[in-house]
């Protein structure tokens, strides 16, 4: 396309009536230069605003915010370590009930489905993803975790409760709670890059494996998902991403208690939500370079995982997945 | 292997297929399942709250029941209309700067920098927004959530207004070229007016997604009990006031979370559903 409009000047020069006047195309280009380049200047000024408002925690707490497991105002100590547990332990349980789910549902709408529900079926997920976290987070107070409490949990805890994991009181409110919740939260994005994904698996792949007599399900895992091995991946990790950024949701229903225990029943905290608890509260200049250092903690885990999810991503050849969900 | 060995290893095989085709479809049931459930909740615990009042009233104090939530439902009108401000003119301008213009240089930092900024957690554009517009006005205000808003809809707008006009077939292009209308001109009253449904749509659906944010308006929007005369002052917005209520102590201020959750939910799947329908087929790939 570019060529063709590039091309396109001298052949209007050539006419020489009166000159076409250029500025018109000059202000519009520079316009819609300044505009996309807003975009980076955006993702830098972003970066650099929450390290300018860290700064004076970083300078004080130096890399020991990371593992520093108190967090008290009061005394004006601040150690990040609950939190980034938080968080890591609620995401990698969502990861663990979402990415099978997810995995098989994309498998299902493009292997197995018949043709004329796989449209209403993805415009269903398309839904799921619209609702938004608060949501989730009412749904998850007055119904999820009422229901948890009365049947799962102690069910879970009969069965595993050897396991330190699965120990100690059961209030509802929990890690594996804010784990449950965002593992529905992750389902459709993780759902939409994998079926993105296994539709860019050429039908020359399933067409051999077919030819040499395997059964469907045969073709699915030796031709399409070996093949889209690399893709998943970046799927999975794509959710992961969302995953450790979900705030409202997990604020509602983690129990905010900055503690690290071993049990999953234990109320935990993430780094989102101790942001959306405490960033009003914070009377002192420390206290709000200290949240401000959580939010760069939590950019920075994202971007990393986001980048890492588009390596894999481009590694598939000819796939879009990550652009395929806003 | 014996011939019964055979038919034995291939009537395992088949069940084998058709146990984990099974299980693929109850994991795409339970998948879709929480959408019902929460949907169901909603409509059975919430619709009953829905009345007059909920529409037309400010909430109450607390101990006394009733109110709604009006002011919260124009500031959510009011804070779209922010954001669009400053969302929309960015990303459909950068959006056309990529198709349009874009050096594979630039086009690659532009590109990278929006999938970066759309996976930025929401929180973190609440701390950017208080720390760039909060603390420099002094204060807790409509322009503060807006901008945070407008700031997330910028990447979501300007991927979906790149991808819609690398549709529009370059024949259109050379043709208004040849005719001899300047370049921007071409862009412009035909690439972008091709584009236009495509364009629209994905701007509908980046407001969909962003009037359900919360967290990027605890400290820039606040959230206000009363009407917003000035968009200097703090503003409530649906999703603002059903987290408040949510977590507080009080039945009346639940029953009214849940209603107010289901207009939300109604609000943006009626603007998903719309524009899906409005643009069946035609734009499935870029927009979803």
């Amino acid at each position: 396309m570019t060529e063709a409009v590039a091309s396109q000047p001298q052949a209007l020069d050539a006419v020489r009536l009166a000159p076409p006047s250029r500025w018109g195309d000059r202000v519009f280009k520079w316009l819609t230069l300044t505009m996309a380049l807003a975009v980076v200047m955006l993702m830098i000024l972003v970066g650099w605003n929450l390290y300018l408002g860290s700064h004076l925690a970083i300078k004080k707490f130096g890399l020991h915010f990371l593992v520093n497991s108190t967090w008290d105002p009061v005394r004006e100590e601040y150690g990040a370590l609950p939190f980034i547990f938080g968080t890591f332990v609620s995401s990698l349980l969502a990861l663990i009930i979402a990415v099978p789910l997810s995995v098989a549902t994309a498998v299902y709408l493009t292997e197995l489905a018949p043709l004329r529900i796989r449209q209403p079926l993805v415009s269903l997920i398309e839904m799921l993803a619209a609702v938004p976290s608060v949501i989730f987070g009412l749904w998850g107070i007055f119904v999820l975790i009422p229901w948890l409490r009365a049947h799962i949990f102690p069910w879970l805890q009969k069965l595993f409760g050897f396991l330190p994991l699965f120990q100690g009181p059961i209030y509802g409110v929990s890690i594996l709670a804010a784990g449950i919740v965002i593992a529905i939260m992750i389902l459709p994005i993780i759902t939409a890059v994998s079926r993105e994904v296994l539709r860019s698996v050429p039908d020359l792949q399933r067409e051999a494996a077919y030819a040499l007599g395997a059964t469907r399900w045969e073709v699915t895992r030796i031709a399409v998902l070996s093949y889209a091995r690399r893709g998943l991946c970046g799927a999975v990790i794509l959710g992961l991403g969302r995953a450790l950024g979900e705030t409202m949701a997990v604020t509602m229903v983690i129990g905010n208690r900055p503690e690290i225990v071993a049990s999953l029943f234990a109320p935990g905290y993430s780094l989102a939500s101790v942001i959306a608890n405490e960033f009003t509260e914070a009377t002192t200049d420390m206290y709000l370079s200290a949240l401000f250092e959580i939010g760069l903690v939590l950019l920075g885990v994202t971007i990393v995982t986001n980048i890492l999810a588009q390596l894999f991503l481009q590694a598939m050849s000819g796939s879009k997945g990550a652009r395929a969900v806003q | 292997m014996s011939l019964d060995e055979t038919t034995r290893h291939h009537a395992w095989r088949k069940l084998k297929n058709h146990a984990l085709s099974g299980f693929c479809l109850v994991c795409a049931i339970l998948v879709v399942m929480p959408l019902g459930l929460v949907l169901f909740y909603l409509v059975k615990d919430g619709a009953g709250s829905l009345d007059w009042n909920f529409f037309t009233h400010l909430p109450q104090p607390v101990g006394e029941i009733g109110g709604g939530m009006a002011n919260a439902i124009v500031g959510t009108l009011e804070l779209l209309l922010l954001a669009s401000l400053v969302g929309v003119p960015i990303g459909v301008l950068g959006g056309v700067y990529l198709s349009e213009y874009g050096t594979e240089g630039v086009n690659w930092w532009v590109r990278f920098g929006a999938d970066i900024l759309n996976g930025v957690p929401s929180i973190v554009w609440g701390i950017v927004a208080y720390s760039l517009i909060v603390i420099p006005m002094k204060g807790f205000s409509a322009y503060a959530g807006g901008i945070a808003l407008g700031m997330m809809m910028i990447p979501l707008v300007l991927r979906t207004t790149e991808e819609v006009m690398l549709l529009v077939p370059n024949g259109y292009r050379e043709a208004a070229l040849a005719l001899g209308i300047p370049h921007w001109r071409m862009i412009v009253r035909i690439v972008m007016k091709t584009a236009r449904k495509g364009i629209v749509t994905g701007i509908l659906l980046a407001q969909a997604r962003i009037a359900g944010e919360t967290a990027p308006l605890l400290f820039t929007a606040f959230g206000n009990q009363f009407w917003n005369h000035n968009l200097h002052d703090p503003v409530s917005a649906l999703p603002l006031q059903i987290f408040v209520y949510a977590i507080s102590p009080y039945d009346d201020w639940h029953r009214q979370a849940r209603a107010g959750a289901l207009v939300l939910i109604t609000m943006i799947l009626v603007i998903n559903i719309g524009v899906r329908a409005l643009t069946q087929g035609k734009f499935a790939k870029s927009t979803g």
